[in-house]
């Protein structure tokens, strides 16, 4: 171990692929593990039988939350807009992630259980009364889901080709620079492998196990990226001369990297970036992970720990950041993205540890790639096939058979779209987010308020996909025809995802207010009402 | 049936309420302070805008836990739902383990 730490010459080791290669070899290992466990019915394979106690809960909602926006996203914004963007990003998340899980996720994990839910759209289908509400909200979920799966395959294949670059020349050739006619990433691991790859062994593991496998995979995966950090950002700060020097030096460089002020990041930016987070509420993967959970009581641990999580995560990458800055490392073509594995490179000259770092943000992806493949699966299996033929029609055999058979199919559709990925594909991750935070009115007040009626509840859908369009639209399809540069747009300083929750309220309750509401008998056996406050 | 809280519960969920207020820290928006030697006025702010979230989610599992949660759940299916009220049953779906 000693050794592999130690700096080397060579630039071109390929000891990083072979680290890369353990960790997934130990992927595989794990899921054919876990897949022993599996038990062979279609109610393991889509939500382990709700058996999953309180700590594989608090690891597989984290790696599910957790993308690898969290490494090397979080260490670029930092170095592009300061130390503000903890405050921004992070620790609001650790206050409405948990407020999130304990108002909705309890109580959607209690309705799922008794009346045997396994997706989002059963349960509204049923909470409203309309089966045609399915066939609305399945493709915005869907759609919204989607661009959050090429990214990550797109983000591993990228952080791969970025540390191999010069390992395998007689192997890859690289690809041909339009602009200058010179060959770029010359013999490194191309996109489309590491994409192919990253596709296989997640669906490997899934496609033996399901949600159980994934829950597991995603526990592994939580440890290795949060690791990872740590131990990225503890060497670092020893080879800036230690943590306090490393500040000095951005004090004394860069110290708009200390504060806020005029580093991109305004107060009512600030303020309606709150609005964010209530996406988990609405994250189709995530309510069946919910789903998953034994007890009500298994929400606790996740509860408390996803903000500690979170500053585990977070707080290294950031100071990282921008210390970078105050250090003035630059990254390759300015590419935040970039920049963590470029401090490792500057600083720790160690393939080794470039190897894991590469794993960790890996990890982080395919923490995320898994539940959304197996959430997919579900969807199809039973909001459209189930729901549209029939459940007698079906063995519990040829459901788990279904199952499998889409998520095959989603992994295999995804991986090539992902060969043909839309410009500016990176920049769709806070849209996605907008538009599940914007569909969660609908999720609140269908746990809370009696009052709200199947017309509001479509009221709050159309208003989300209406205002959601609007400012896509302009914000980023038209820009990107344009051939302009994009950025999303504020209103009053705000961030689109503030409009969009509101319009969705506003909808909501309005149109309630104004149409019949549903029979009590009905909505009763929605209504979580507990006895009392322990 | 309803819930109600008792006075250590408003607390708690007193204590979630103040620490998000708290997170809009715009009094030191332009602050280049560092404390304990390497970190950012803002990011130790923020840093303990985390742990006191960690605590106050502690305190509200501990004093605002809704009991009875299990129970409901437990109960099975509320027999009836008309034939379009439940699409579950519509679509001929039985309630799964």
């Amino acid at each position: 171990m000693v050794a592999l730490l130690t700096p080397v010459a060579d630039a071109v080791s390929r000891i990083p692929i072979y680290v890369v290669g353990v960790y997934l070899v130990l992927l595989l290992i794990l899921g054919t593990a876990v897949g022993r466990l599996f038990r062979g019915t279609s109610a393991d394979f889509f939500v382990a039988e709700r058996s999953i106690g309180p700590f594989l809960l608090l690891m597989s909602v984290f790696g599910t939350t957790m993308t690898a926006f969290a490494l090397v996203g979080s260490t670029g914004e930092a170095w592009q807009a300061g130390a503000g963007v903890y405050g921004l990003m992070a620790s609001a998340s650790g206050i409405v992630h948990s407020l999130v899980f304990f108002l909705v996720g309890i109580k959607l994990w209690a309705i799922g259980k008794r009346h045997g839910f396994m997706t989002q759209v059963e349960y509204f289908r049923a909470r409203f009364q309309s089966k045609h509400m399915g066939y609305l909200l399945f493709p915005i979920l869907v759609v919204l889901v989607v661009p959050y799966l090429l990214i990550g395959i797109l983000g591993a294949g990228v952080s791969l080709r970025g540390v191999t670059v010069g390992m395998f020349p007689e192997t890859f050739a690289g690809t041909l620079n339009a602009a200058t006619g010179k060959m770029m990433f010359v013999g490194a691991v191309p996109m489309w492998l590491t994409g192919l790859v990253v596709c296989s062994v997640v669906l490997y593991y899934i496609f033996t196990g399901g949600l159980r496998s994934a829950a597991w995979a995603n526990a592994f995966q939580t440890m290795v990226f949060m690791a990872t950090g740590i131990i990225a950002f503890w060497l670092i700060a020893q080879e800036l001369g230690g943590l306090s020097a490393a500040t000095q030096k951005v004090l004394e460089n860069s110290p708009k990297h200390l504060s806020r002020e005029g580093m991109g990041i305004g107060k009512m930016q600030f303020l309606s970036y709150m609005f964010v987070p209530l996406s988990v509420g609405m994250f189709p993967h995530l309510f069946q992970h919910w789903l998953t959970a034994k007890r009500a009581s298994s929400f606790k641990l996740t509860t408390i720990a996803h903000p500690l999580f979170i500053g585990v995560v977070w707080v290294p990458c950031i100071l990282i950041g921008i210390w970078a800055a105050g250090a003035g490392v630059i990254p390759p073509g300015n590419n935040a993205n970039a920049l963590l594995p470029k401090m490792v490179d500057v600083y720790l000259h160690s393939p080794f540890l470039t190897g894991l770092l590469t794993a960790g943000i890996l990890a982080a992806i395919m923490s995320s790639l898994d539940s959304q493949f197996v959430c997919l699966g579900t969807m199809f299996t039973q909001d459209i096939v189930v729901a549209t033929l029939g459940r007698e029609r079906f063995s519990d055999r040829q459901l788990l058979m279904l199952g499998r058979g889409f998520i095959v199919a989603i992994v295999a559709l995804t991986y090539l779209a992902s060969l043909f990925p839309p410009p500016n594909i990176f920049e769709l991750a806070v849209w996605c987010f907008s538009g599940f935070a914007g569909l969660f009115p609908l999720v609140f007040a269908s746990i809370y308020w009696r009052r709200t009626t199947k017309a509001g509840a479509y009221a709050a859908i159309l208003a989300t996909a209406g205002t959601w369009g609007w400012f896509f639209w302009n914000g980023l399809v038209q820009p990107t025809l344009a051939g302009e540069k994009t950025a999303e747009p504020l209103i009053l300083g705000m961030m689109p995802v503030a409009f969009i929750v509101a319009a969705s309220a506003i909808a909501l309750v309005v149109t309630s207010l104004v149409t019949s509401p549903p029979p009590d008998e009905h909505v009763e056996a929605f209504m979580v009402t507990p006895k009392s406050v322990a | 049936m309803s819930a109600r809280l008792t006075t250590r519960g408003k607390l708690a969920w007193g204590l979630v309420a103040l620490v998000t207020v708290l997170h809009f820290d715009f009094w030191w928006w332009d602050s280049t302070a560092i404390v304990f030697g390497f970190v950012p006025l803002t990011l130790a702010h923020q840093i303990g805008i985390t742990l006191g979230a960690g605590l106050a989610w502690a305190l509200v599992m501990r004093f605002a836990w809704p009991s009875g949660v299990e129970e409901w759940a437990d109960q099975g299916p509320i027999a009836k739902p008309a034939r379009e009220a439940s699409p579950r049953a519509a679509a001929g779906l039985g309630r799964s383990k």
